[in-house]
């Protein structure tokens, strides 16, 4: 834990640097995924074929998977970046889905007979009972997604990846303990943060 | 304001999971602040028939005209808004409160903030909730009848010209059932309101409509007055229908005796 003592300033500057990686990676994962678990909760066919690629795609060891797009697409954050988007949306596009189809069938029948139109539909009655629900994966995915992004450390993104790979490389167990517990503290806060985001949104 | 008129004929509709028709031949006219009850089997198409006119169901045979308009010419999202609706499961949206729910179609019309809370609680008032006590309740804090009253308050808010209601006091108990249907008699009739209304309860239908639509297998067997359904039944299985009990059977006599 010296490490730690002794360079807050750098380690909070690589978990800075860390945080700023999932949330963009996060941000691009649900662009991808919010409009794509929409489409697919009304189309049961086509939800289980991708949610059968994604899953597959979410079993593929993290290493192998980076040292491939590192060949793709060379190294830094890049790599690491598309890494998370392509686990992320295993998660999350299952849990869109779940929690679109989990909207109770009489309020979306009210709602259609009331005379609201399908962008009505979607947004006041749809997306706010789904939230909490998504919300949720949010949560699974952002927190799997800080661990991994350590193994940005090593194709040189950054982040407390980086910290943990140079202890690993010269044998100071010191600096890994730091860009560990930095990292789950990191984990540890997006999880509480997310947690009450959820109970905010939730419906009852 | 008066209640629509509205004039099926020859309606047909299928869904697409079955090669048989669930409505088929119908043919009814609504006058304007009519009370028609639309009873039967489960399975008899009244509830298919009551969502045609919303255009919920399509229909590929017939006409509806409301207002002498034909609904097939409308846009179904803008027609929809004109017509009251409640169903038996409510679906008053979860994530709102009494007031956001009451108020939905006026504020898809367009309304006025203050507009629309005026109108919240007078729609409250009329449905004998207390709005300073239910205005910022959610779904989840009601009974079963209050959630049932909100949902015919939020059916009526934006004082519609007809109102579809679909078994809404079917999953009540008896005494609160009473209740609701009392208070509906008084609320729609009073405002004059146009209204279909699909109930398994034969008694139900006795107590509120104008005219007993009885339908059977898809079609309307016979569309006639409480007396008339009673005393003159158009076959054996409006007959049956009706509880065959000693009142009835004196009133059949009566009617037949002149």
């Amino acid at each position: 834990m010296s490490y730690l003592f002794a360079h807050p300033l750098h380690v909070a500057a690589l978990g800075a640097a860390h945080l700023a990686l999932v949330a963009t990676a996060l941000a691009a994962a649900l662009a991808i995924a919010l409009p794509l678990g929409l489409v697919l909760a009304r189309r049961e066919h086509a939800s289980n074929l991708v949610l059968g690629v994604l899953g597959a795609i979410y079993t593929i060891p993290s290493l192998a998977l980076l040292a491939v797009l590192v060949e793709l697409i060379g190294l830094g954050s890049a790599p690491i970046f598309v890494a998370l988007v392509a686990y992320a949306q295993f998660v999350l596009v299952r849990n869109v889905i779940a929690g679109v189809r989990g909207v109770d069938p009489a309020q979306r029948d009210a709602a259609l007979g009331m005379g609201m139109s399908a962008v009505q539909r979607t947004w006041r009655v749809i997306v706010p009972q789904a939230l909490p629900v998504v919300v949720g994966g949010v949560r699974v995915a952002a927190v799997a997604m800080v661990a991994l992004a350590t193994l940005g450390g090593y194709v040189g993104a950054g982040g407390l990846g980086s910290l943990i790979f140079i202890g690993f490389t010269i044998h100071h167990t010191d600096e890994i303990v730091a860009g560990s517990v930095a990292a789950c503290a990191l984990a540890i806060a997006i999880d509480g943060s997310l947690r009450l985001l959820e109970r905010l949104v939730r419906v009852n | 304001m008066s209640g629509a008129a509205i004039h099926l004929s020859g309606v047909r509709a299928t869904y697409s999971n079955s090669t048989r028709p669930a409505i088929d031949a119908i043919d009814l006219d609504v006058q304007p602040g009519e009370f028609i009850a639309l009873v039967g089997p489960s399975g008899c198409g009244k509830s298919t028939l009551l969502r045609t006119i919303n255009r919920l169901v399509p229909i590929e045979a017939g006409r509806i005209e409301f207002d002498g308009t034909d609904i097939a010419g409308l846009d179904p999202v803008a027609m929809r808004r004109t017509i009251g609706y409640a169903i038996q499961a409510v679906g008053l949206f979860a994530h709102m409160d009494v007031a956001a729910n009451v108020g939905v179609v006026p504020s898809l019309l367009g309304w006025d903030r203050a507009a629309i809370d005026a109108r919240v609680d007078e729609m409250l008032e009329l449905a004998r909730l207390d709005p300073r006590q239910y205005r910022h309740r959610r779904p989840h804090e009601l009974s079963g009848g209050e959630a049932q009253r909100v949902g015919v308050a939020r059916a009526l808010a934006a004082r519609p010209r007809a109102l579809l209601m679909d078994e809404p006091f079917g999953a009540l108990d008896a005494i609160v059932r009473r209740e609701l249907q009392h208070e509906l008699h008084d609320i729609v009739r009073g405002a004059g309101t146009t209204t279909l209304f699909v109930t398994h309860d034969v008694n139900e239908s006795l107590l509120l409509a104008d005219r007993i639509a009885v339908m059977n297998a898809g079609r309307i067997e016979q569309c006639a007055t409480p007396l008339e359904v009673l005393a003159d039944p158009a076959n054996e299985h409006v007959r049956d229908l009706f509880a065959d009990d000693a009142a009835v059977a004196k009133l059949r006599e009566r009617a037949k005796h002149g």
